[in-house]
């Protein structure tokens, strides 16, 4: 089961800073390592985070092998309009989730 | 108050018996660790441990198969019924007749209650169910029931506690009662007061149960492991919640 937390102001003033914080289940397996049978584990991570309000890439970032499981990716926009900020992940073996949270600018 | 039974082969070797913590020096293993790990656990919105928590509150009101009843159409809503239960773990289950903790009594209300199989130790849906049961005792004091039936039990995970074991021959009372405060390589020894398990551990990369981490012990001291579910795991779980009596249940917390 994968799950995402995203933590995101549900109102805010036109204008405004908001800060976003978002976590999301995921092992981040580097590739490096060896299994309990000594063969190396398959790399399984994420490779790219997008953050898009209505529709408008607003921040992203890729993600390497040294990142932790269960990635915390925090960052700031501005407040524009009334829509919605929608946050996609992509990784290994065809992995990708989509979030999406409203938000109303005043 | 609990008296420690010690083993004649520990009196042998000439230990002298650790001292109890006084209860105003006890510490939580967060006051050992460093700021940015202590944001870590206060910041629900940064605690991964919450990403199990999402899980366990997912799993609470679902029904594991099509023909039984979901935790909820028993329990009702978690944050109201649940509230202390964690605290109190691990009690003693009438039909077993020995105490069991939060997670073996999670299994016995799935195998009774929902005829469904039990959960595998360590695995992520049951340590879901137990981070979302736990997170309804944070904050409330850890409560030990007292319950006579408990005290053997209890007696012997003290006398375990102060068994030295393994090819290094150490007892967990030689670190946490003699030696907390102090490092062992880099890292801090704590005082082992189980006050927020299950816990996001950083070197697990994940999270894991009371028992992961005296295994865990166990092995830095070179001992072989108990087994998960074992009777000993369980009374030295029952000992460490009577050792931290009174102290704030922190799950669920980050550790490094």
């Amino acid at each position: 089961m994968v799950r995402a937390l995203i933590n995101c102001p549900k109102t805010a003033k036109k204008g405004e800073v908001i800060e976003i914080k978002t976590l999301i289940s995921h092992v981040m397996e580097t590739g490096y390592r060896p299994g309990a049978d000594g063969k190396v584990v398959p790399r399984d991570i994420l490779r790219r985070f997008t953050c898009r309000y209505a529709g408008q890439e607003v921040f992203s970032a890729d993600l390497f092998p040294a990142v932790a499981a269960n990635p915390f990716i925090s960052f700031t926009t501005v407040a524009t309009a009334s829509g919605t900020l929608s946050f996609t992940w992509d990784g290994d073996n065809g992995f990708t989730q989509t979030e999406t949270v409203a938000i109303t600018v005043t | 108050m609990i008296r420690l039974v010690l083993p004649a082969a520990l009196l042998a070797t000439g230990f002298a018996l650790a001292a109890d913590i006084p209860a105003n020096e006890r510490r939580s293993g967060f006051d050992f660790m460093s700021s940015s790990t202590q944001q870590m656990q206060r910041d629900d919105t940064l605690n991964p441990a919450m990403l199990w928590v999402a899980e366990g509150e997912a799993q609470w009101s679902e029904a594991p198969a099509a023909a039984a009843k979901s935790c909820a159409s028993c329990h009702g809503d978690a944050v109201g019924s649940m509230r202390g239960v964690a605290a109190r773990y691990p009690a003693f289950d009438e039909r077993r007749q020995k105490p069991v903790d939060l997670q073996q009594r999670i299994n016995l209300c799935r195998e009774t209650h929902q005829q469904q199989p039990a959960l595998a130790a360590e695995s992520r849906p049951l340590l879901g169910l137990a981070a979302y049961i736990g997170l309804q005792s944070r904050g409330l004091p850890v409560s030990p029931p007292q319950d006579a039936r408990l005290q053997p039990a209890r007696s012997r995970g003290a006398a375990l506690f102060n068994t030295a074991m393994g090819q290094l021959n150490f007892s967990c009372a030689q670190c946490h009662n003699d030696n907390w405060g102090h490092r062992l390589a880099g890292s801090p020894i704590p005082q082992a007061h189980p006050t927020g398990y299950p816990i996001y551990r950083l070197e697990w990369q994940g999270m894991g149960s009371l028992q992961r981490r005296l295994r865990n012990c166990m092995t830095g001291v070179r001992a072989e492991p108990l087994p998960y579910g074992a009777d000993e795991l369980v009374e030295l779980e029952l000992y460490l919640n009577s050792r931290a009596a009174g102290m704030t249940v922190e799950t669920p917390a980050v550790r490094p």
